[in-house]
């Protein structure tokens, strides 16, 4: 069992080593805290600023949580659609995939003519960044059901919506988890693209206030928040996926 | 007597075929009520095209398909299936995924809720006929590839279709869990009375299981040869190592060589 504690032990020592390299490093190099502070002080930052950055993480998490939750909906109901018609599939996937390539801290401003500054860009970035691998993902998981299982389903006389419901989605499932933990991430990029270039909150708008006023530590602290934030996020999606698919994650690989 | 199943002189050409030759030519069958017929024949013979014209899976493109009775023009409905592969749902337990049928069938569908219990007794009780008695909770893959191809058959059965269509379901077993299950599909037909069309590369289980065995040639396929078999039933598996079952099998073996040699 020796090798299972020393797996579990692991991230923390090199999550410390990594920090304690940095502090270090800092220290003997004598680097100034402009270009690059010490753990120590974006920890103190943290602290002396931990009213405002505490505001301003809360609107993000709300930001990005519509943000997703829209995608969520959104995503399960095209990817079930994708899914289930080849004629759909075939006819939309240009459009999709040219609407993902495209950057969508370029899209901000239209959001920002449509909706004004305010909590609505936030959000809609996020929805518009994330929605995609959700989209793909559900799709992918219900377009290769088994044939055979299709054939049983089907000599019984059981609809393409029977198939899709009984068989489709559930089997999809995985791949819809999967694809949350991508999408968190990104709709968390997302809400704070659209919170740097229009809104008045949001750990996005601290960053970009602070920046120009070359509050350095706030920056870094502002950094430490959204890190802590994201694993926060990807930890429950992560948790999610594995409590409510545990009938896929049984191969040695997973475990 | 009328045959239940009727496939008369049926052409199919799949739409995909890139060659554009028929799958199955000219292709006569007929099956009677509660009979256990065999299809063999060498691989790429198209039994697969042929089970799916039977359950009405695929359309013709010449000749009528006739079963129970009536001119297949869709899904017929009263069809069980089962294949190598035993096609369980991962997130459903054993039980849950054989009560699947019934909630696409009606009757069943618009009971299914209601009569609950009944569903899951009658259920329970084709487990307890292949071997698998309280076995029902456990996940399929908590399962052998035999015990899940035991299952396979208990969905195939739990809506009493009166046509059951087995695509190799033993292919993928070893020989002692196969004749096992051969065991296991005779008594559940002499229990039954269900009707089966069993496809199979396997001669001496044509022989042991069936009641009339038709060998079809390659691709085009068409039926070259049909055999009545006559051992009485019930059936012991001692029968398999008697002379008359292995002349069966020899004569049987001499023509899927035929159509082999013919392609």
């Amino acid at each position: 069992m020796k090798t299972k504690s020393q797996l579990a032990l692991a991230p923390w020592v090199f999550t410390v080593g990594f920090f304690a390299l940095w502090e270090i490093l800092c220290h003997v190099l004598k680097i100034s805290s402009f270009i690059l502070p010490a753990p120590s002080t974006i920890l103190w930052a943290v602290w002396e600023y931990r009213n405002q950055l505490a505001y301003h993480a809360m609107h993000t998490l709300w930001m990005t949580l519509a943000g997703f939750g829209l995608a969520v909906g959104f995503g399960l109901l095209l990817g079930m659609v994708l899914g289930s018609s080849r004629l759909i599939n075939a006819g939309t996937y240009p459009l999709l995939v040219g609407f993902n390539s495209i950057p969508k801290v370029a899209v901000v401003p239209i959001l920002v003519f449509w909706f004004g500054v305010g909590w609505v860009p936030p959000v809609m970035t996020a929805f518009l960044i994330s929605f995609f691998p959700i989209v793909v993902n559900v799709a992918t998981g219900i377009a290769t059901v088994e044939p055979e299982m299709e054939d049983v389903l089907r000599a019984l006389g059981a609809s393409k919506r029977d198939i899709v419901f009984k068989v489709g989605v559930p089997r999809a499932m995985p791949y819809f988890f999967g694809s949350l933990k991508v999408a968190i991430t990104l709709a968390y990029v997302g809400s704070v693209i659209g919170e740097q270039n229009a809104s008045n909150v949001g750990i996005g708008n601290l960053l970009t206030r602070a920046s120009a006023a070359f509050e350095v530590p706030l920056v870094w602290a502002a950094l430490v928040v959204l890190a802590v934030l994201g694993v926060i996020m990807y930890a429950i999606t992560a948790y999610a996926e594995r409590s409510m698919t545990g009938w896929a994650q049984r191969s040695q690989m997973a475990a | 007597m009328s045959a239940f199943v009727d496939i008369h002189d049926v052409t199919h050409v799949y739409a995909r075929a890139e060659d554009g030759l028929p799958a199955v030519q000219n292709l006569n069958l007929k099956v009677h009520e509660g009979e256990f017929a065999a299809i063999v024949g060498p691989s790429g013979c198209g039994k697969s095209t042929l089970m799916k014209l039977a359950t009405g899976l695929q359309f013709p493109a010449e000749g009528t398909v006739v079963v129970d009775g009536r001119q297949v023009g869709a899904p017929v409905k009263l069809a069980g299936m089962a294949f190598q592969n035993p096609t369980m749902l991962p997130w459903r337990t054993t039980l849950d995924n054989i009560l699947l049928p019934l909630e696409i069938v009606e009757p069943h569908r618009s009971r299914l809720r209601r009569h609950k219990a009944e569903y899951v007794a009658k259920a329970e009780g084709l487990l307890a006929q292949v071997g698998l008695k309280g076995q029902g909770h456990k996940f399929p893959w908590q399962l052998s590839g035999g015990m899940q191809q035991r299952a396979s058959l208990c969905r195939a059965l739990i809506h009493e279709p009166k046509l059951l269509m087995l695509d190799e379901p033993f292919g993928a077993l070893d020989s002692f869990t196969r004749e096992e299950l051969w065991c296991v599909m005779r008594d559940l037909h002499a229990a039954q009375k269900v009707t089966i069309i069993l496809v199979t590369h396997d001669l001496r289980e044509a022989a042991f299981l069936s009641d009339r065995i038709f060998c079809m040639s390659a691709r085009p396929g068409r039926i070259v040869a049909e055999r009545e078999v006559e051992f009485p039933r019930p059936r012991d598996l001692e029968i398999t190592y008697t002379p008359e079952f292995s002349a069966l099998v020899h004569e049987l073996r001499g023509h899927i060589a035929q159509a082999r040699q013919a392609a």
